[in-house]
């Protein structure tokens, strides 16, 4: 460890100790003990059923944990619901597109604003009358290419504009922990390119934590990586050297990073 | 200001997309969106004038607190997706406040003039809401079910338990008349009490529409689509629930307090689970997806029960097979029907289906008529006293017990399926013909 970081101690946005979860006899995380710092873009990368998405809703307080803590900025939020991690200031999006489909994309973008512009639960504000929540819904419309298909409900939308708008529904509370749940599962090349671009637009000074499988995403996104193996993390670092790490390649990338490389 | 702004962006596409909203949102009342309302209005102040019959202003009177108590029962089906099988407690809970409170004025001088009283109903539907809400709205779909229906049975059974509240088999009476007058009126009069509860029924839809515009209105929708993404955007879909179903147990009460204000006397009936039965049903009939259902159904659902009910003892059962027939071919309900003509009538083709639909109408009705008379003949035969077998319908008297009254309305409901199934391919036709090419790529 460098003096400097010892002088000037390193904010983490999510931390992760001893962390275990098992359902029934199965293991499904053994012992992950991980550090995401705040502002950084961490990747989490695994092969199928390596425990990435079970980590994640560890995280976001869909599942509890069977031992060890979960810290977000600081504060233990073991035993907290979803709803009140999001409120701390953490966001996420699904592997399987989560959207309101019978909604329209307008009103979809409003249901992520409303909290954190303080409407909460109120009964005596109309909606469309709120000019301040119209135009922050219209910003993150045109911020992620959406304008157009404002009034469309978000069920017809094509399946690159349902995760675009899933990424703008996640950011639209302002949270400033950004967790994506492989946001590119399933898309072309160029689809693929197109969220990564907005990914990257819209967590700008965020903390980002993204699962994903295509490696040339991560490889492109992340400041650094973690490997996740039968539910251990076997290393975290940056790219560089994780594409060089003996022990990930043995377990993990081998061939496809030879690819990338 | 607004205007300055949108000059100056004329030509981007945005500001073309934005500005006439913009202005809409200043505008305090807003033509488009108060025309319906205010015709309502005329309606319904014009409708005991045009009827002014006793028994029109009774109907008029039940069709109007069903309204309200259907609306208030579609803020939880409809916007919240969660389906009450218990939903009469609430009315009845606040109806049978109410009637206390109508003797209370009458007996021990509380000074309260009527119209006020369906705040005190609501009250007291919203104060059981909040109880039993707290525990039934954990979870949603059928866990909600069954401790509605739970519930709605609990409180059913109580009624014939605590005579203090719910006085026994013939339940509580009272006189509406006895608080002080309020400009004159003493309502007395049912038609004094008509244009209360048309009041009232205005006040309510009113606040039941723009509860469904409110943040907590709109998240309500959203908790009924996905309730796990609406968690994760900060939203506790308990409380989501929690809060509309208090709302819901607020008009609830409302609509029990009219009620007693209009029959003067609650028992029992008016909050066992038939009276829940009933409620799904006239939603559903309506249409649950849309605000108008209930609207809708509440008005056909009353004037069938009391016109149907004049002519023949089996009505429920006719009730019944509209409601069956409804869920298999129009599950969106009556005002679904109605709203997809709304697309073919906007492109200019919905002339196109007059034809089929006239083609259509006559083997329609004769397959109804005909329908309907086999069950009529059932039913004489087997419920009238032993030798009374001469039975008259459809201005013909003939012998219910002889085949051939039987045999013709066998043939001519069979004949008219066989002509209605002639006639679908066409209409089929001119339906595709009728719909509007989407344009969405």
């Amino acid at each position: 460890m460098s003096i400097a970081e010892d002088l000037q101690p390193v904010q983490l946005a999510v931390e992760l100790e001893n962390l275990d979860k098992s359902f029934g006899l199965a293991e499904i995380i053994r012992n992950v003990n991980l550090n995401i710092e705040t502002g950084e873009r961490h990747a989490i990368i695994g092969p199928n059923g390596a425990g990435k998405s079970t980590l994640f809703n560890l995280i976001t307080g869909k599942y509890a944990a069977t031992r060890g803590l979960v810290r977000l900025n600081g504060t233990d939020i073991s035993g907290l619901k979803p709803y009140e991690i999001n409120r701390m200031g953490l966001s996420r999006s699904f592997q399987i597109t989560n959207i309101f489909p019978k909604m329209t994309v307008f009103e979809n973008i409003r249901c992520g604003l409303l909290w954190k512009m303080n409407y909460r639960y109120s009964f005596w504000h109309l909606v469309d009358r709120q000019r301040d929540l119209t135009e922050r819904t219209e910003e993150i419309l045109e911020q992620i290419n959406l304008s157009a298909r404002r009034d469309n409900l978000a069920g017809t939308l094509a399946y690159a504009e349902q995760r675009a708008l899933e990424i703008g529904i996640t950011i639209a509370g302002g949270a400033d922990i950004i967790m994506l749940d492989e946001p590119c599962a399933g898309m072309s090349t160029s689809e693929t390119e197109y969220i990564v671009g907005l990914i990257r637009q819209v967590t700008e000074g965020k903390t980002l934590v993204i699962v994903e499988h295509d490696m040339g995403v991560i490889f492109n996104l992340a400041d650094r990586i973690s490997v996740l193996v039968y539910g251990e993390i076997i290393a975290t670092d940056t790219p560089p050297n994780i594409r060089a790490n003996a022990s990930v390649q043995e377990a993990y990338l081998g061939s496809s990073l030879e690819e990338d490389g | 200001m607004t205007g300055i702004e949108a000059n100056k962006n004329t030509g981007t596409k945005r500001s073309d997309d934005l500005a006439p909203h913009k202005w809409e949102s200043r505008r305090l009342i807003n033509w488009s969106s108060a025309w319906p309302w205010v015709s309502a209005m005329v309606l319904l102040l014009a409708l005991p004038v045009v009827f002014p019959s006793g028994s029109a202003i009774t109907i008029m009177n039940q069709m109007a607190i069903t309204i309200i108590f259907a609306l208030a029962y579609n803020m939880l089906l409809g916007q919240g997706g969660m389906l009450s099988f218990g939903h009469a407690v609430y009315m009845g809970l606040g109806g049978f406040f109410c009637m206390h409170v109508l003797n209370w004025v009458e007996y021990d001088g509380l000074w309260l003039p009527l119209p006020l009283l369906p705040v005190l109903g609501g009250l007291f539907g919203l104060a059981f809401a909040f109880i039993i809400g707290s525990f039934s709205t954990r979870r949603a779909g059928t866990v909600f079910a069954m401790i509605s229906l739970g519930v709605g049975e609990l409180i059913a059974a109580c009624s014939i338990i605590i005579v203090v509240f719910f006085g026994g088999e013939e339940g509580v009476s009272g006189d509406r008349s006895m608080g002080p007058e309020v400009f004159g009126f003493d309502f007395a009069q049912q038609r004094e009490v008509y244009y209360l509860i048309v009041a009232w029924l205005l006040i309510s839809t009113l606040a039941m529409y723009l509860f469904s515009r409110t943040p907590i209105g709109r998240i309500t929708n959203a908790v009924r689509d996905n309730e796990e993404r609406a968690e994760f955007l900060g939203y506790s879909q308990r409380h989501v629930r929690w809060i509309s179903f208090c709302a819901s147990g607020f008009f609830c009460g409302v609509a029990g307090a009219l009620f007693a204000v209009n029959l003067e006397i609650l028992t029992e009936e008016n909050l066992n689970t038939t009276q829940s039965g009933i409620i799904l049903l006239v939603t559903f009939l309506g249409g649950v997806g849309f605000f108008v259902g209930p609207i809708i159904g509440a008005i056909v659902f009353t004037l069938l029960q009391t016109v149907l009910s004049l002519y023949t003892e089996i009505w429920q059962l006719y009730l019944g097979i509209l409601f069956v027939l409804t869920v298999m071919f129009f599950p969106s309900g009556l005002t679904g029907l109605i709203a997809v003509h709304i697309a073919p009538w906007k492109a200019g083709k919905l002339g196109l289906l007059a034809v089929p639909y006239a083609k259509l109408i006559i083997p329609l009705l004769a397959f109804v008529l005909s329908g309907a008379a086999i069950l009529e003949i059932l039913f004489h035969a087997r419920e009238a006293s032993v030798g009374d077998e001469a039975m008259t319908l459809y201005g013909i008297t003939f012998n219910s017990h002889s085949l051939l009254p039987m045999i013709v309305a066998v043939v001519v409901a069979a004949g008219s399926v066989v002509i209605m199934k002639r006639i679908m391919p066409s209409l089929k036709e001119a339906w595709d013909a009728a719909s509007p090419v989407s344009n969405a790529p």
